[in-house]
């Protein structure tokens, strides 16, 4: 692995960086608030994982360009990123896109037959096939695992909050939020 | 009507439990709650016609079609899952009021059933889904309100538990999360099927190690194998009875149906027990939980400690199923589910009696109660009888299955292990009879009455229910035998 690849992964280092410290900060700290700090940040690194693995090199975010978009979405046609040598996200991103991507060449073929056959004017039709391959030019990042994030990040809140209400009634009943001194509590009652 | 089921057996407890909440009485939710959730029941079965009948069901959400939406696949295995988490779930809600009127202060009854309902959905979701990160979504709704309950419990060691409970299972969630994003890294997709199809097992890149490895240790925590069990005792003992009862029953079998299912189904076995040492690996921990287990059982003077501990022995006993991958192995480990989950909902259900009662979960308050609490204490003794494993039981039918499953593979030492732990098994059990019928009564034990016939009866349902399926087993070992050929690829 040369000096490139390292740095190149950085994203990748910081996850694992971030992974860790609040794994440990879980294990190891007594008191009770700490812990779930540690569980939210062993929970964000996750997160960082995804979105780094959804990016796309030179990708741009899954949004078609208002420009395209109005004389595109007519016609129908899938919105979705040609897809080239763009590393290996691309490719596993193209096995999912495949089959709605052969859908649109398919339909813009379509379109230039029927435009053929007419002879008429071209004009609109060869428009909209031009319109579709500029959209098709465009990379896009992968919005999947973003989306993914939304929901462990709802999650994440869920599990916070009710950490922090547990931790309110062990207050209560215990006056303390050191894990150790509360089982030194149970121990002598 | 039929072919959205699937969606309606989630929908309905899932928009169910809000409804509770919204209603904010405690009999009005309770009717509405006890009310789906026999509903649910009566859709497995209809579900479980369907998928023997017709073959296994899929259902495409929204009609977005496979990989891009989300698929609901309903076959042998996670319909007989299914229809053992509703059917104690519709059972031990029968069994409930009379327990959480003393358990549970009134005036939170209707968020409890809110959250039973919750708790319900997630388990059921975590069967019928198709799709890998679904699996995580329900884990976490089924986990979270597991949580909640738990920290229901009248002692104030009982949020303490739920918390610890709450940090584990949350690591171990992350965990699985992280498993589920390196195979979406790998193949690009999140569907069970179409993931099968994509990854390259063979020599596979270590990603899918990787991804193997955090998926199998989330749900190693989630459904308390030995050295990660720590966090089910505490959970078990201070959870209000019925919680107990329930989760006991249910929560912990859901799990060992998600690693079936990403074993067998997603990694294939080929994968998991010969380019990977699972097989080995499961087997240790099996044989050393059962025993570390069992031995701790034995000597707990809490009868719902001492539960607690068989439980995570009882699942030692699944995964040796598992762990020997071949037809009768993976046979007994999925009809162990079922027959553990009868057999300790219905001793739980037996330790609920005795909480309202005698107002004590000790051993040596249930002194004698054999004379004042007859029909519970009798149901203490077949229970056990099941769960050490006594023929016409349907625990002798679980390890009968594993004794022909170690023979078929020569695993002659997890043979004689298996009949010195039962051994054990008999001893914790005993122990309790004992007390129960021949030592001399407590002051606790003299007062107490037995228990109300709105207990008893679903209490018995649950018991009697573990002879029926000893005897016989057409819907239980037989069934468990056709998933099991499913899972192997069909091939006996």
């Amino acid at each position: 692995m040369s000096v490139e690849q390292v740095v190149g992964l950085y994203n990748y280092w910081i996850v694992i960086f971030l992974m860790m410290t609040g794994f440990y900060i879980v294990i190891a700290r007594q008191n009770m608030i700490k812990s779930v700090i540690g569980l939210n940040i062993f929970q964000t690194s996750v997160f960082l994982l995804y979105i780094t693995m959804g990016k796309v090199n030179g990708g741009t975010a899954p949004i078609i360009p208002p420009r395209l978009a109005n004389g595109h979405g007519a016609n129908g046609h899938g919105n979705l990123p040609e897809h080239g040598e763009h590393g290996e996200y691309v490719s596993q991103a193209e096995h999912v896109t495949a089959p709605v991507h052969e859908a649109v060449i398919e339909t813009s073929e379509h379109a230039q037959s029927i435009a053929e056959e007419v002879l008429s004017p071209l004009g609109e039709i060869a428009q909209q096939a031009d319109l579709s391959s500029q959209v098709d030019a465009i990379i896009y990042s992968n919005p999947m695992p973003s989306v993914l994030m939304l929901t462990a990040i709802v999650v994440g809140i869920a599990t916070t909050s009710l950490a922090l209400a547990l931790i309110v009634r062990i207050r209560e009943d215990y006056g303390t939020i050191e894990e150790d001194k509360i089982l030194e509590l149970d121990r002598d009652s | 009507m039929e072919s959205h089921l699937p969606i309606l057996l989630i929908a309905l407890p899932l928009l169910a439990a809000p409804l509770c909440v919204l209603i904010g009485n405690r009999k009005v939710a309770y009717v509405v709650a006890l009310t789906v959730s026999w509903c649910v029941f009566g859709m497995s079965i209809a579900l479980i016609g369907a998928v023997s009948a017709d073959g296994p069901l899929r259902y495409n959400i929204g009609d977005w079609a496979p990989p891009y939406g989300i698929e609901y696949v309903v076959d042998e295995l996670s319909g007989f899952v299914m229809l053992f988490v509703s059917a104690l779930g519709a059972i031990v809600l029968t069994y409930a009021p009379h327990s959480i009127d003393k358990e549970i202060p009134r005036s939170k009854h209707y968020l409890f059933y809110a959250t039973y309902l919750l708790c319900l959905t997630g388990l059921l979701g975590m069967c019928v889904t198709g799709d890998l990160f679904n699996v995580f979504v329900f884990l976490e709704i089924s986990s979270l309100s597991t949580y909640a309950l738990i920290s229901l419990g009248r002692s104030r060691r009982a949020p303490l538990a739920a918390f610890q409970y709450l940090i584990l299972g949350s690591v171990g969630a992350t965990f699985i999360l992280i498993g589920i994003g390196l195979v979406y890294q790998m193949t690009g997709t999140l569907n069970m099927a179409d993931i099968a199809s994509r990854l390259p097992v063979d020599h596979g890149p270590r990603t899918v190690l990787v991804a193997f490895a955090f998926l199998t240790i989330g749900l190693f925590i989630k459904m308390a194998v030995f050295p990660v069990h720590t966090w089910l005792p505490n959970a078990y003992t201070y959870a209000p009875s019925v919680v107990t009862c329930f989760i006991a029953a249910t929560a912990t079998k859901v799990s060992v149906y998600a690693l079936i299912r990403i074993v067998f189904s997603i990694f294939t076995r080929e994968f998991a027990f010969e380019v990977l040492p699972l097989d080995t690996a499961l087997m240790v921990m099996a044989l050393v939980g059962i025993f570390a287990a069992s031995t701790a059982a034995i000597y707990q003077d809490n009868v719902k400690r001492l539960l607690a501990y068989s439980s995570i022995a009882q699942i030692g006993y699944m995964l040796l199923g598992i762990s020997m991958a071949n037809q009768a192995g993976l046979t007994a480990g999925i009809v162990h589910m079922f027959n553990h989950a009868l057999i300790k909902g219905g001793l739980f259900m037996v330790v609920g009696c005795f909480a309202l009662r005698i107002g004590s979960v000790q051993l040596t308050d249930w002194r004698g109660a054999g004379r004042t609490m007859p029909w519970t204490s009798f149901a203490w003794a077949i229970g056990g009888l099941a769960l050490i494993g006594v023929p016409l039981t349907a625990g002798f039918v679980s390890k009968w299955l594993l004794l022909t499953a170690a023979f078929d593979s020569h695993h002659w030492s997890v043979a004689v292990l298996m009949l010195l732990s039962s051994l054990l098994a008999l001893v914790y059990v005993w122990r309790v009879v004992e007390t129960l019928y021949f030592a001399e009564p407590s002051e606790k034990a003299k007062q107490a009455i037995e228990a109300p016939l709105g207990m008893l009866l679903p209490m018995y349902t649950v018991i009697l229910a573990t002879l029926v399926f000893g005897v016989w087993t057409v819907y239980s070992a037989d069934f468990a035998a056709r998933a099991a050929s499913l899972l192997l690829g069909g091939t006996q």
